[in-house]
């Protein structure tokens, strides 16, 4: 019998809803986990035992009274630390939110609740969300739970490792240059990045404002449906969410590929990528033709500017979302004796090493006689790209890349040269700066085990797509069902 | 074009940071290796494209103008690094 740790979020939520399994006996299966492997993952930077039970004691009332609880009903979930749980400490990973406690919940977090899923803690990410191996965590270690010895990837580093460990059945991330796709890949579960405007961001904490995203990780593709489906569309607290109608997404995914057109971008198949990374890709693409899908060369010819139009632009908005923390009203104060030593030193003791440079490298771009140079040119550039994959949907519904150029790296590899930290995004990144909805799905391991993501990238707003050409590639194939041992 | 530790304190000046010495020196190398390869950028002819600062596809959105927020409680202040009694409390602004 499959341990209930194990069971998909839809499994465990059904058999809450025919009372074949309580809420409680999910909760407590996924703290037994959580206290088992933590000690070798590191996931979380707060598990919420006592506010678990009583939700899920809550969820068994209602099951018990004939009420339906909801889709994900009774299924503990875990929740990145960038996004707000109210009564529940969230300190997006830094020292300068450490005790910061929200008086509300964010929209995404309320969805979750309202859909019944029940929060069992808050997940390790970079700083901010600045990283792509959760390394710049100033709160706590994540390890790749296929080898701890690697990165489980970032941002969302804490959110992959927990799905992928069996923590929970799914969890939430935030991606603003591949910080859900990424960990899905290193970790081998399903991540998905919306669309710009798909998702509310009232309540996340703010990185880069034009590019942030939040976006489900579970270990398929109809489990990350399912999730999408409870926390996506409109936010009158949010005047970025899109007001389009939310389709019902569990609906596409038995359609199959057959007849889909597929591009494959040749900028995306590099030289100095591991080998085994674009076999397994190479390999995936074949198996969608099998399944009937019309696979086509593509071009994305400013793919080669995307890292330094995102780090330019990202890290803009960063200067200016990131003044807010002054030790003022909430977050780390250090002692100074005028308001202006109050700020600078409070930031310089809260702010780790690479928000710092980000700060900085903002900054100098926005900063008079730099900003025609810099921002602006990279805003321009961002039209280049963003048209790139406009001419590619004019031929193809969807296109199929890898998520990164290697699979999960070593603790410590990348963290002296803040540039070749930054070539991990190289593949995702563009998929931001575009505003587009992106599947990161297992196709595979390479020689030491380690998972292989393959990228599905939709045209705005159609996540429909992604989730079909997904779930047609998983019953066709058994990568995703392949867990770590622990 | 070298970014020099002068540029590096003015840029701290204005994001309100107080670096270290040894900072400041790490902060100016890396910014000058990171802007260094950030210029291939001005090798492409961008004169006549619009810059992107978002990709909303439908415009501002408006909402009527009622007031929803309740009035500010103790749990606006719960997170104060300092207070008294409604107030935030901070060092000296007018000398």
């Amino acid at each position: 019998m499959t341990a209930l740790h194990e069971l998909s979020l839809r499994d465990a939520a059904a058999r809450v809803r025919r009372r074949e399994t309580s809420s409680v006996e999910l909760v407590r299966a996924a703290l037994e986990r959580i206290a088992a492997v933590e000690p070798a993952v590191g996931a979380f930077l707060t598990v919420t035992e006592a506010e678990a039970l009583a939700a899920a004691q809550a969820i068994d009332r209602r099951v018990a009274a004939g009420e339906d609880p909801g889709p994900l009903a009774g299924v503990p979930v875990g929740i990145k630390d960038m996004i707000c749980t109210k009564g529940v400490r969230t300190t997006a990973a830094s020292r300068i939110l450490e005790r910061f406690v929200p008086a509300y919940d964010a929209t995404v977090t309320a969805r979750l609740r309202a859909a019944g899923a029940v929060v069992v803690g808050k997940l390790n990410c970079d700083e901010f969300a600045m990283g792509s191996s959760t390394e710049n965590s100033a709160l706590g270690t994540t390890r790749n739970p296929w080898d701890g010895s690697r990165v489980p990837g970032g941002s969302s580093g804490g959110s992959g490792a927990a799905v992928a460990a069996g923590e929970c059945h799914a969890a939430l991330g935030t991606d603003t240059g591949g910080s859900v796709r990424l960990p899905a890949a290193f970790c081998g579960v399903v991540g998905l990045k919306p669309t710009y405007g798909r998702v509310s961001r009232y309540g996340v904490i703010a990185y880069a404002s034009s590019l942030d995203q939040v976006g489900p990780l579970a270990r398929d593709v109809a489990d990350t449906a399912l999730m999408l489906q409870a926390i996506a569309g409109h936010d009158a607290a949010d005047s970025t969410a899109s007001p389009r109608p939310v389709p019902a997404y569990g609906a596409v995914l038995e359609q199959g590929v057959l007849g889909l057109r597929l591009g494959l971008p040749r900028e995306y198949f590099v030289e100095g990528m591991q080998p085994e990374v674009e076999a397994g890709v190479r390999a995936a693409v074949r198996e969608l033709e099998r399944l009937g899908a019309v696979v086509e060369p593509v071009s994305l010819p400013h793919t080669e500017y995307a890292i330094a139009t995102y780090y330019l632009i990202a890290t803009a908005e960063a200067s200016s979302n990131l003044a807010r923390y002054d030790g003022i009203r909430y977050g780390l104060r250090a002692p100074a004796d005028s308001l202006g030593a109050m700020y600078e030193t409070s930031r310089a003791a809260g702010f780790g090493t690479e928000v710092k440079r980000r700060i900085m490298l903002g900054t100098y771009a926005l900063s008079a006689g730099y900003y025609d140079a810099y921002y602006l040119k990279a805003q321009q550039v961002r039209t280049l790209i963003r048209r790139d994959f406009e001419q590619a949907f004019q031929r193809c519904e969807a296109l199929v890349t890898p998520v990164a150029p290697t699979t999960a790296f070593r603790l410590g590899e990348k963290v002296a040269d803040p540039l070749t930290m930054y070539l991990s995004d190289i593949f995702t990144i563009s998929v931001n700066l575009a505003g587009l909805p992106s599947l990161a799905l297992p196709c595979g391991f390479d020689g030491a085990g380690l998972p292989i993501g393959l990228q599905v990238i939709g045209r705005p707003f159609d996540e429909e797509t992604v989730l079909r050409v997904g779930a047609a590639y998983e019953r066709a194939t058994e990568w995703h069902g392949k867990r770590p041992r622990l | 074009m070298a970014i020099t530790r002068e540029q590096v304190r003015r840029v701290a000046a204005l994001a309100r940071l107080r670096l270290a010495p040894e900072e400041e020196e790490r902060l100016t190398g890396d910014l000058d290796h990171i802007l260094e390869a950030f210029a291939r950028l001005s090798a492409i002819d961008t004169s006549t494209v619009a810059p992107t600062a978002h990709v909303e596809d439908f415009g501002a959105f408006l909402r009527p103008d009622t007031v929803e927020n309740p009035p500010a409680g103790d749990e606006s202040l719960a997170n104060a690094p300092a207070r008294d009694g409604r107030f935030f409390k901070v060092p000296k602004i007018i000398e």
